[in-house]
């Protein structure tokens, strides 16, 4: 009964009369199970929706425009955006994170669109973009007036952190899991301990670490900016869970690519760089995206060192005792910005796995 | 300076003698592989190594590589000492190709990516010239077709003759060749040796691991019979396989060529 052919022959009305036949009513009892999960998902679907759209509130007049709104008051994020995005960043000065964070977007577009992959083009690319990203949001050249790393703040500064954290972190993860990997008894140990130790403790320790007792052990005078030193820590977290799932798929490569490569005369980092790893990443490449895109969302941890980050902004707004009521759109917002950067890394994933999938099916 | 004086004194030893092993011994553990094994083979040679399983005639040959390392005796390949070394075991590398049982190709680039890769890297030489070479060497083993191909789309057969492809690219002077036929489907063994039978007729010195006694009755200038990790008896192919001198051979042969 539940087993007819799914048509060869396409067209849209065979496919959805198989689906509909197949897939929603193929018996009563599956009748029954559609319509209970129906019950139960339209009514909150349709009180979100009413909540969110119907009922809301989108346009700003002043404090007094969600006094009778019944729904969600989005006037709250027109009033208070520039403090969501942009922190403590000086009000008249806000243009340059604005175009900081567009600099940073299409250079992270362009970085992750295969076309454009190599070396020589991505290393000018990605030291102009932090040169001029530095520039922008600290300022001191010609007319721009100097913002110090504690004024930096919302978005820009999330994603300044990520992107630290992820390009520094990422080749520090590939050498763990080298070096875990190595016959070099010192090196391996080495490994070992900074991966189990710092997998051990929470990522807070080692933000307590990095802005409390790192400074301890600096010469007297000298200076690390703090924003440096936690983007440091977070990297080399992230780095610690990151060469576990590399190590995983380093596992998974077959010794007889080791040997061939070998056999053929390449050395150590020419097997590594053009054979293993290239192989290894794209084994591990679901687990590797995973840790990334917890590492964006890791980066609101800051707000407990008091790093003025998307969500420690947003709690800032609800200081404000006229709007403070509207605190669930203001988080929704900055979930939402959350949400966007993490689905698209997540869409990006899977076009890149169908990409390195070639040459695996026949 | 240095790499010229190498570079001479490889020339001067090279060698009408292309390996030459004496009294190689080899531990797994506690466990000795290998004993005491010699053999010298000299260029153009062809030689076959056949024995029942276990018997250490693949060790003995990823010895000569430096896949596996020995713990006794001495290995020259080439000219070079093997002595672990680096340079002495790149130098032999570049030298000697080897061809495994379960090919071993890099599936994650084309067929002409996996056959221009090590003569880049490993000899420098520039793309457009490695890519005329390995097109030379696919039409050689009769797949140009499938240059822009991915490995794992190939057959059995056809992936093999790649890999033999892959390491003549390397323009090696000697080739190691692990078993190679024991993986592939009966109807593959044959492509797979007819290419190592032309192989064979360019000169080039080769040691076979392999239980085809056939290929090794037409090709094979001597047959060395291994069993327990000791050279039992070797000799002309039809001497060794009609006549051989020691029960352990006798046994064997009875068994390999009954069919």
């Amino acid at each position: 009964m539940a087993n007819t052919l799914q048509p060869l022959v396409s067209g849209r009305r065979n496919a959805l009369d198989w689906w509909l036949r197949e897939r929603v009513w193929p018996s009563p009892f599956h009748i029954l199970l559609s319509f209970a999960t129906l019950a139960l998902v339209v009514p909150i679907c349709v009180k979100i929706a009413n909540w969110a759209i119907f009922d809301a509130v989108f346009v700003s007049t002043g404090p007094e425009s969600c006094r009778d709104a019944v729904g969600a008051c989005w006037a709250v994020i027109a009033e208070k955006h520039r403090v969501i995005l942009f922190g403590l960043y000086p009000f008249d000065e806000q243009w340059r994170p604005t175009l900081a964070v567009a600099i940073y977007l299409i250079t992270v577009i362009v970085t992750l669109t295969p076309r454009f992959w190599s070396l020589r083009l991505l290393v000018p690319l990605w030291t102009i973009a932090v040169f001029v990203i530095g520039a922008l949001m600290y300022g001191g050249i010609g007319p721009l007036r100097i913002v110090p790393t504690t004024e930096w703040g919302g978005l820009a500064l999330t994603m300044i952190m990520f992107s630290g954290t992820v390009i520094l972190g990422f080749p520090i993860a590939v050498l763990l899991a080298l070096g875990r990997r190595s016959h070099l008894a010192l090196l391996r140990s080495v490994s070992v301990v900074l991966i189990e130790t710092l997998r051990g403790v929470p990522l807070i320790t080692i933000l307590f670490v990095a802005v409390n007792v790192f400074p301890l052990f600096l010469p007297a005078g000298t200076n690390v900016d703090k924003l440096l030193r936690v983007t440091i820590g977070i990297a080399i977290f992230f780095a610690c869970y990151q060469a576990e799932t590399i190590r995983g798929g380093l596992q998974a490569v077959p010794e007889g690519q080791y040997e061939a490569a070998k056999a053929l005369g390449l050395r150590y980092w020419q097997m590594t760089g053009r054979i293993i790893l290239p192989q290894a990443l794209r084994i591990a490449f679901p687990a590797i995206m995973n840790h990334v895109i917890a590492a964006m969302k890791n980066t609101s941890f800051v707000m407990i060192i008091g790093l003025f980050d998307i969500l420690t902004a947003t709690t800032a707004v609800m200081q404000d005792p006229v709007w403070r009521k509207y605190y669930v759109e203001a988080y929704t917002f900055a979930g939402f910005v959350y949400f966007a950067f993490g689905f698209a890394l997540s869409i990006y994933a899977r076009l890149m796995e169908r990409r390195m999938n070639k040459g695996y099916v026949s | 300076m240095s790499a010229l004086a190498n570079h001479v004194e490889e020339a001067r030893q090279a060698p009408s003698l292309a390996v030459s092993i004496q009294g190689l011994c080899k531990w797994y553990g506690s466990v000795q592989v290998l004993h005491d094994v010699d053999l010298e083979v000299a260029t153009g040679e062809k030689i076959v190594i056949c024995g029942p399983s276990g018997s250490g005639k693949s060790t003995l040959i990823r010895c000569i590589n430096g896949l596996e390392s020995h713990h006794a005796g001495r290995i020259v390949a080439n000219g070079v000492e093997l002595d672990g070394r680096t340079r002495g075991l790149e130098a032999i590398r570049r030298e000697v190709g080897m061809v495994f049982q379960s090919f071993n190709l890099f599936p994650h680039l084309t067929i002409l990516e996996n056959l221009t890769i090590a003569p880049m890297l490993v000899r420098g030489t520039r793309r457009r010239e490695a890519e005329a070479l390995a097109m030379n060497y696919l039409e050689r083993v009769h797949i140009p077709e499938q240059a822009r191909k991915f490995p794992l789309q190939l057959s059995g057969g056809q992936q093999q003759r790649v890999a033999i492809a892959r390491a003549l690219c390397m323009q090696p002077k000697i080739m190691l060749f692990d078993e190679p036929t024991s993986a592939l489907d009966p109807e593959m063994i044959k492509e797979v040796l007819d290419v190592m039978l032309e192989l064979a007729d360019t000169g080039m010195t080769m040691l076979v691991v392999t239980h085809e006694m056939g290929f090794a009755r037409t090709v094979a200038d001597r047959v060395v019979f291994m069993a327990d990790g000791r050279k039992v008896e070797e000799g002309a192919p039809n001497r060794i396989f009609d006549h051989p001198q020691t029960e352990r051979a006798h046994a064997f042969f009875r068994q390999v060529l009954k069919h």
